[in-house]
């Protein structure tokens, strides 16, 4: 709402010139995208840490030697003349020879930090069940493939989460003690429960009794060639899983929120604003919300984090064809390379949300700015 | 601090308060009912399933859905030879030779069909089997024969795969035809009510030689939670489904916010190299995506509930709670009643545990109260990846089991609703009686 335009007024005034809070930010952005990097990197080690406590890293490792050096004998005319138990010897000693070749003999933490590598280019080879929808058993098709339907809908689904939330927070804020307001404190808790939960009930009533609404999926079966009726029908398909989403998450952001707006508006330059004669609309742009949009930032972050976790159950239930499904799909499968590769890429998917709200946080204080605050606490 | 004395009148000023309480309770009280009633082997064991379930129908309702106004479908029922001996007549013929009659006599006037219908014989033989004949007698004294022939040992008629009867009414299944008006639409049947009758007229050929039925007329409610796609009862479940819902949260919020508490404390207090690297770790732990980790955990070691609240537990060391107590520690650190317990000589652990931690304990019990709820959804949210818990009964994995077998697609609401209501109840009694509880705690967010 009070977007970057105001931002600039402010610093305007402030000390630092207009180049210099540039250069602040940018470093501080810098800072904070080094950090992450840093972090997601730690995390991804972790996981292969973790994949790898039973040897399977290495198995699909092997898998892919041995598959390889398959494909070679094969294609080769002189081996596949030789007798059968001399070939596989050929073979054996081929697959020994790649082993060696690319260290996969070398000690744990030597190997595990190459495997970080290809973790981190999403280089894990292939599928041992699961194919891309173009056909592909490559694990970096198979999920980037899936990534576009997830971010639409988890994209869709936090802006109308924040926006809503936002604006009805103020709006309790200014009638506080009101019945809805009453309301809302009481309904706080229901957000105990994940996104899923709730698309089970939308999925009840809209779509089993009511028939409103499909039951899940992300376009009609026939997809329809027009594409303005293919959005029409995405557009359809969303409206569920993002009300799922909301639901979970606003009661409580609208409730902490407002709590927060109803100490901020207890200050005394807001006092002095209303003596003033500000138009409350003004009052709460410039100093209400200005002041409190990076605390509400940093707790947008956290519920976000969590709401991670819940999506991938939410795309199982309406059955949306995005990353959560594939997890899905690959538990079902025991495909350990997908598996592994969905830990990695959610990995990403959290440091991008937590770098996209960092850059936020960096427009919106303007301690930033002036360089005043590197960390956040 | 807040005296308890004082703590008990103000949670009297929170309705929500005494409502989360009173619901908290009432699991309590079903975990302690099911710990007394239904010990942790029973529970498995009936849980796999198998021949315990016979005598339940699948995909029932339960009975109190006879409650409802106007509804009347029917129950199971079960008649047995053996249970009840007055059905059953013997007479002697000569030395090896019985005539054995068992007549099962049962009134029927609900709406709607059974679902199924099954005759359990078991014959008593040595090399001569016993010859039975089957027949079904309607209270208008139509009759139906079901069976004509040797018996085994265990000999099961499945009514409703006898394509002969099948024929004979109208191509209908059995256990409608069976029922119907004759005088009905067959497109839209209605059952006739009145007295029927299931007639076994036995002969053995063996002096020992015996004959006992069982009868079964599923119902299409049964028990107090409804039936699964295998007949197990669900009610089994949901009952069981309260100690682990409960343990695994209980246990993951002591278990993840005490560390983090004491974790936190140490930092703030030796600062530092030591307080630099959890600072770090709680970053790194950020972008860790906790489920899919569980996910690679289940799928690649175990799915046992222990494994995975251990997990749970461990991460959630390093949340974000961790920052928000270190800040209050910092805090605490540089008060008098600390400078004056180092001036008696207190050591580092003493001050960390008798003077810091017990300082910022009354603002933990509420997080750790509103916390549990996330927990106990995460382990249905780990059954609804199928990752439940391999053996125990789980609210979790009923409901994983009702979507899978599209429960709601077939209207049955029941099999979806019971184990989402209980989950949403526990989870709203902890949130309701934390976030009262952080209200009383933390007077600023109080409602002025």
């Amino acid at each position: 709402m009070a977007g970057a335009s105001g931002a600039s007024g402010v610093s305007g005034d402030g000390t630092a010139s207009g180049r210099g809070t540039g250069l602040q930010v940018t470093r501080y952005i810098l800072r904070r995208l080094l950090a992450i990097a840093a972090t997601v990197i730690v995390a991804v080690y972790i996981a292969v840490l973790i994949a790898n406590m039973g040897g399977y890293v290495d198995e699909i490792r092997h898998a892919q030697i041995q598959e390889r050096v398959a494909a070679q004998v094969a294609a080769d005319e002189e081996l596949m003349e030789l007798p059968s138990e001399r070939r596989a010897e050929l073979m054996e000693e081929m697959v020994g020879r790649e082993v060696t070749r690319r260290g996969l003999d070398q000690a744990f933490m030597i190997r595990s930090f190459r495997y970080l590598g290809n973790a981190l280019t999403l280089n894990l080879g292939r599928s041992h069940e699961m194919t891309s929808d173009s056909g592909s058993r490559l694990v970096r098709l198979i999920i980037l493939e899936r990534l576009a339907p997830t971010l639409l809908l988890f994209a869709t689904a936090e802006l109308g989460l924040f926006g809503i939330a936002v604006f009805v927070a103020l709006f309790l804020s200014r009638r506080y003690g009101s019945k809805l307001d009453r309301l809302f404190v009481a309904l706080a808790p229901t957000s105990a429960a994940p996104s899923w939960f709730y698309g089970i009930f939308l999925i009840l009533i809209f779509s089993a009794l009511l028939g409103w609404l499909p039951f899940g999926g992300m376009v009609a079966a026939p997809a329809p060639d027009n594409p303005l009726l293919y959005a029409a029908s995405v557009l359809r398909h969303l409206v569920l899983p993002v009300s799922a989403i909301i639901i979970s998450a606003v009661f409580l952001a609208v409730y902490s929120w407002r709590t927060f707006f109803l100490i901020y508006s207890s200050e005394d330059y807001v006092e002095l604003a209303k003596a003033k004669g500000l138009s409350s609309t003004v009052i709460e742009r410039r100093y209400i919300l200005r002041p409190t949009l990076p605390t509400i930032i940093t707790s947008f972050m956290l519920s976000i984090i969590g709401l991670w976790t819940g999506a991938i159950v939410l795309e199982r239930v309406f059955n949306w064809p995005g990353i959560g499904t594939v997890t899905v799909e690959a538990i079902n499968l025991y495909d350990t390379p997908v598996i592994l590769g969905t830990v990695i890429v959610y990995a990403y998917l959290l440091g991008i949300t937590v770098f996209v709200l960092d850059f936020l946080y960096a427009v919106v204080d303007p301690r930033i700015k002036v360089g005043l605050a590197g960390e956040r606490s | 601090m807040i005296s308890v004395r004082g703590l008990v009148t103000e949670i009297r000023r929170y309705p929500s308060a005494i409502a989360g309480l009173l619901l908290i309770l009432v699991f309590l009280a079903l975990a302690l009912y099911s710990l007394l009633t239904l010990p942790r082997e029973q529970a498995i064991q009936l849980w796999r399933g198998g021949a315990v379930w016979h005598d339940s129908p699948r995909n029932a309702r339960p009975i109190w859905y006879n409650a409802l106004p106007g509804t009347n479908l029917p129950q199971t029922l079960v008649l047995d030879s053996e249970r009840d001996p007055e059905v059953k007549e013997q007479r002697e013929i000569n030395d090896d030779h019985n005539e054995i009659s068992i007549v099962f006599e049962f009134e029927y006037d609900h709406d709607g069909f059974p679902p199924e219908l099954n005759l359990f014989m078991r014959a008593q033989y040595d090399t001569r089997r016993p010859f039975a004949t089957v027949r079904w007698v309607t209270p208008d004294e139509r009759s139906f024969s079901i069976l004509q022939g040797g018996l085994e040992r265990e000999h099961t008629v499945r009514i409703d795969q006898l394509d002969r009867l099948r024929r004979e009414l109208d191509d209908l299944r059995p256990s409608i035809g069976l029922f119907r008006d004759p005088d009905s639409d067959p497109d839209a049947p209605e059952p006739l009510h009145g007295t029927y009758r299931l007639e076994i007229e036995g002969v053995a050929f063996e002096a020992d030689s015996d004959i006992e039925a069982r009868f079964v007329r599923y119902g299409q409610v049964h028990g107090v939670a409804g039936t699964d796609h295998v007949r197990r009862g669900i009610a089994v479940a949901l009952l069981y489904g309260t100690r682990p819902a409960l343990a695994f949260g209980i246990l993951a919020a002591v278990g993840s916010s005490v560390s983090t508490l004491i974790l936190a404390a140490v930092g703030a207090w030796y600062r530092g190299r030591l307080d630099a690297i959890l600072q770090r770790l709680t970053e790194v732990n950020m972008v860790l995506p906790l489920l899919p980790i569980l996910v690679m955990v289940g799928t690649l070691y175990s799915r046992s509930l222990w494994v995975m609240l251990g997990i749970v537990v461990l991460f959630g060391i390093f949340s974000a709670g961790i920052k928000t107590y270190r800040a209050m520690f910092l805090q605490i650190r540089e008060l008098p009643y600390i400078e004056a317990a180092r001036a008696y000589g207190a050591g580092n652990a003493r001050i960390v545990f008798r003077y810091m931690i017990p300082k910022v304990l009354p603002t933990l019990i509420p997080s750790f109260v509103t916390v549990i709820p996330t927990f106990v959804f995460l382990e249905a949210t780990l059954a609804m990846l199928g990752l439940g818990d391999p053996v125990l009964p789980t609210w979790g994995k009923v409901l994983e089991d009702a979507y899978r077998n599209g429960a709601l697609y077939h209207g049955q609401y029941s099999w979806v609703l019971l184990p989402s209501a209980l989950l949403i109840l526990t989870g709203l009694g902890f949130a309701m009686f934390g976030f009262a509880l952080d209200r009383i705690f933390n007077p600023r967010l109080r409602e002025r």
